[in-house]
């Protein structure tokens, strides 16, 4: 077990010094002056281009530069932003909360949805309800994110303004709860309907390759009653799967969710990256970059372990 | 030899009547689509699309609009607000005062060529490699099995956005990152299925026959794995569709300039209370699109694999 | 007579490795361990076992499918790389591409070594089909259109391309329905005295061996405990471990079965990772004797071999 965790760690540790490398090359690599013009932009003047260049050293060479890199990176340094001129990672904890609350408040939201759904496709296939839910999964599948969310919009600004929602600024929930909900009811709703249809269509797929194994017949044939077969038998063993899957979803979705918290505004990891994309910004890039590396890193190491448990037949070596 | 005769008379079934040509899987699976209504109306509707996107220079000419062409007099209200739909402007304009229609007939013609390239680029790359990974093994395959792991495991956006950033937007690069994440997951699973494939005896019977590996491989392998991965393709479409339009929506995709549904939604947003057909129409025409799009999908993994679950059981 | 081939102590090895990133060797499969056989030309020399025993990776090493790991197998007169051995393999619907057409799939030894224009193929394809029983209007089918006995023959077919002059059969009939078998089994017959071929037949049926074998060789983990004529092997085994199989085998000869006395096998066949030493037959012989266990039997005679401290019919 222990032995296992070491390994994947390290192997963790090894895709994310791949990932700072490609990202480092992507913007450095390159004669220095081109590097300086790209970070610039293209209509800035001559002197700001030299600006950067010096401040920067990119006249280094490119192994110094690179080591230079990764020896503040291993020191938790991640720079200062050249737009704000704030420290990198206080710009990082500034946004963390935003995007935790909106995962977290999803992810409940459509880990219900989506295992309710699934199961009632499940236990009756090809019934007129499992019809119903997975032409509406379809459609969900079908639908980009950012479309739903301006139609949330739209309709909370529109059509239902009595209920007071409005796209805007993260609000802490210790500060204004009311605020909070109203500010964060949409986006959870946006992000929860797209993962949800994912999550509906593994779980009937799980559900229905589980309730077709033996022990499940066997179990039915002992006269346990259907219920028991399908909740305790059935999607203890189908949720394998759902699990896998939501580990990695968190993983990968706290490293920004990008199109939600742009569509509503909300201030969170995601804008973070696409304002400092814009701007240029390219510390913050970075910074994120790498941050959202390793929460997938980190989610996948979990959801390895965590699959031990719940499948017996798995065995870590 | 009068054995011989006798037994092969016994063997053949009454039923099957000797037609000289049998009729091939492809030929089963295309009767099968066709029995199949939801595949058929998307199919139709994915022609129209392509037409309209073929004859946009054509609807531009009927209109007097070009794509890129302001009309504030005609286009836009006296107080400057976009006009409604109507006779001069079919679908109504945008708040530049350019013709919608007309721009999201070409916005069309950047979604499908993004979809359809990304898509071919990523199968002709995901089949040889993930043939290759899976005939041969040993640690180049897992070398490769695991990268492709790992790219599967970020989240493409982020990681298109990254490379927006370093490398400037524009389409074709938007085609090669779409395509270098399809590529992936293509590889994966036709590595998958060579794998499964390998064990068969019709391989093993084409090795003692002196067939080379190339050979096994494109002439015995690759037929079979022609379903699996026209499925796949046709699934990959619309998602690649879906990626242009959202790198677009956050101002990261084609030149600006260049009409796209996605950057056509993303000048929406200011407007739409005043006209909200700049939202409606886009936006609809995108779920059209790729509803059409995984709905044929479905079809097809339908129509080619029978036993396979349907997501949507019509039946 | 000189033979046609000679297995000269052929050992063929599977390595078994283990670990995720640095694959270490940790023990070997003993699939054939040191086999001496003759063929002659014209015959058809049986080999039985049950299963695991390496009767197929003997096969497969003799059709130059296996590398073998130490040994060798020489050809008197027979070039393989001409095509000279072809193979018929066991399963009928893992051995023919299920997307390819018939006349195809037939055609491919031709097309592979590069034997005459497409016209000429053509022609010897349907020679081919009417020479092994089918239809020769069907070349233009798929696999699944045939029954398992016709689709048995297309494997036929495709090996008698190349006019082969040895065949070797991995229990060709076991996957049909008996009442198919006879059919098969009788086409090979015919085949045989019509073209002279040399069969190597493996098969765990005894009965099937029986009929077809001139010479019958009998395999335990990975070596052969006893090959004689196949009359004489059936009438007068001297290995306990032959007698065993026949006594387990239905017997069609009543007078016979009364003879003989029913030996039942106790116990699993030991794992061929690690064969038990000296002879490999010894913890589960009724017969064993502490010698047994210490030194292992060189197989002894002259036409009738057996690989025993103790051969003759058991007492």
């Amino acid at each position: 077990m222990w032995r296992f965790v070491i390994r994947r760690a390290l192997f963790g540790l090894l895709v994310l010094w791949l990932v700072a490398t490609t990202v480092f090359l992507l913007f450095f690599a390159g004669p220095a002056d081109s590097v300086a013009r790209r970070l610039a932009g293209p209509r800035a003047p001559q002197e700001v281009v030299n600006q950067i260049r010096d401040t920067l050293g990119l006249d280094r060479p490119l192994t110094q530069q690179y080591l230079g890199f990764l020896n503040k990176l291993l020191h938790g340094d991640l720079g200062t932003s050249f737009i704000s001129q704030t420290p990198v990672s206080t710009l990082i904890m500034a946004s963390l909360p935003a995007t935790l609350w909106l995962v977290a408040g999803a992810a409940a939201l459509w880990l219900t949805a989506g295992v309710t759904g699934g199961v009632i496709c499940a236990t009756a296939p090809r019934s007129l309800r499992d019809r119903l839910i997975t032409v509406t999964v379809l459609a969900g599948i079908s639908l980009p994110t950012f479309v739903l969310g301006i139609f949330m919009i739209f309709l909370a600004l529109s059509v239902f303004p009595w209920l007071g929602l409005a796209p805007g600024p993260y609000i802490p929930p210790l500060e204004d709860i009311r605020g909070f909900f109203q500010v964060m009811i949409m986006p959870w709703i946006t992000l929860a309907v797209v993962q949800a249809a994912v999550y509906v269509r593994l779980t009937r797929g799980s559900m229905l390759d589980t309730l077709g194994e033996d022990y499940i017949r066997t179990a039915r044939a002992k006269g346990a009653p259907e219920h028991r077969v399908t909740y305790r038998h059935g999607l203890r063993a189908a949720l394998t799967p759902v699990v896998t899957q939501f580990g990695v979803d968190i993983g990968a979705l706290l490293g920004g969710v990008v199109v939600t918290e742009s569509v509503f505004g909300l201030q969170g990891l995601g804008q973070l990256m696409i304002r400092s994309v814009r701007d240029g910004d390219l510390p913050v890039i970075i910074g994120a970059a790498v941050l959202a590396a390793a929460f997938i890193v980190v989610a996948n190491i979990l959801v390895d372990i965590a699959y031990s448990f719940l499948d017996p037949r798995v065995r870590l070596t | 030899m009068s054995l011989i005769e006798a037994s092969s008379e016994a063997e053949h079934t009454p039923g099957i009547t000797p037609a000289v040509r049998g009729k091939g899987p492809w030929q089963l699976a295309w009767e099968r689509l066709q029995r199949d209504r939801a595949a058929m109306v998307s199919l139709a509707v994915i022609c129209v699309i392509v037409l309209l996107a073929v004859f946009a220079p054509v609807f531009a000419a009927v209109t007097g609009h070009g794509p890129q062409d302001q009309f504030p007099e005609t286009g836009l209200t006296p107080e400057g607000l976009p006009v409604g739909p109507g006779s001069g402007f079919w679908l109504g304009a945008d708040s530049l005062g350019r013709d919608l229609f007309v721009r999201l007939l070409y916005g069309a013609r950047v979604s499908l060529l993004v979809g359809v390239l990304s898509t071919l680029l990523a199968t002709v790359f995901g089949v040889v490699t993930g043939m290759l990974a899976g005939f041969y093994g040993g640690w180049v395959d897992g070398v490769l099995a695991r990268l492709l792991d790992v790219v599967l495991s970020f989240p493409y956006l982020l990681v298109a956005i990254v490379l927006v950033a370093a490398l400037g937007a524009g389409v074709p690069l938007m085609i090669l990152v779409i395509a270098f994440f399809s590529f992936a997951a293509m590889a994966r699973v036709v590595r998958g299925q060579t794998m499964a494939y390998k064990e068969r005896e019709f391989v093993e019977a084409a090795r003692s026959l002196g067939a080379s590996k190339l050979r096994t491989m494109f002439v015995d392998l690759l037929p079979n794995l022609v379903a699996p991965v026209t499925v796949l393709a046709s699934l990959l479409i619309p998602t690649a569709i879906v990626f242009e339009a959202t790198l677009s929506f956050l101002g990261l995709g084609v030149d600006p300039r260049t009409p796209s549904w996605g950057a056509i939604l993303a000048d929406s947003t200011d407007y739409y209370r005043v006209a909200p057909g700049l939202l409606i129409f886009p936006a609809l025409l995108l779920l059209i699109t790729t509803l059409a799009f995984n709905l044929l999908g479905d079809g097809i993994r339908d129509a080619l694999d029978p036993r396979s679950d349907r997501l949507l059981s019509r039946k | 007579m000189t033979a046609l081939l000679r297995v000269n102590d052929v050992r063929k090895y599977f390595p078994i490795k283990e670990g995720l990133l640095i694959r270490r060797e940790v023990g070997r499969v003993h699939a054939v361990d040191g086999v001496t056989l003759e063929v002659q030309p014209g015959e058809t020399l049986g080999i039985v076992g049950e299963s695991g025993c390496g009767k197929s990776t003997l096969a497969r090493c003799i059709a130059g499918l296996h590398e073998v790991t130490s040994g060798s197998i020489e050809y008197h007169g027979l070039d393989r790389s001409r095509g000279q051995i072809q193979m018929i393999f066991q399963d009928p619907y893992g051995s023919l591409n299920p997307r390819r057409r018939v006349g195809s799939i037939i055609a491919d030894p031709l097309v592979i070594h590069r034997s005459g224009t497409p016209a000429e193929r053509r022609n010897r394809v349907r020679e081919l089909m009417e020479l092994v029983g089918l239809n020769p209007e069907h070349y233009n089918r798929f696999p699944a259109e045939f029954s398992g006995g016709q689709r048995q023959r297309i494997g036929i077919a495709r090996a008698l391309a190349l006019r082969p002059r040895l065949i070797v059969c991995d229990e060709p009939v076991s996957a049909l329905d008996v009442s198919i078998q006879a059919q098969v089994i009788n086409l090979l017959k015919d085949l045989q005295s019509e073209l002279g071929l040399t069969y190597v037949f493996i098969a765990h049926d005894l009965s099937v061996v029986r009929y077809v074998s001139d010479r019958v060789a009998v395999m335990y983990l990975g070596k052969v405990v006893e090959i004689a004529p196949a009359e004489q092997l059936y009438r007068s085994p001297q290995h306990p471990y032959t007698n065993a199989l026949l006594s387990a085998a239905s017997v069609a000869d009543p007078d016979l079965a009364a003879k003989r006395e029913r030996i039942l096998l106790t116990g699993d066949v030991p794992s061929p990772i690690l064969p038990p030493p000296a002879c490999r037959f010894h913890p589960r012989c009724p017969k064993a004797a502490p010698r047994c266990s210490a030194e292992e039997p060189l197989l002894l005679g002259e036409d009738h071999r057996t690989a025993c401290h103790y051969p003759g019919v058991m007492i």
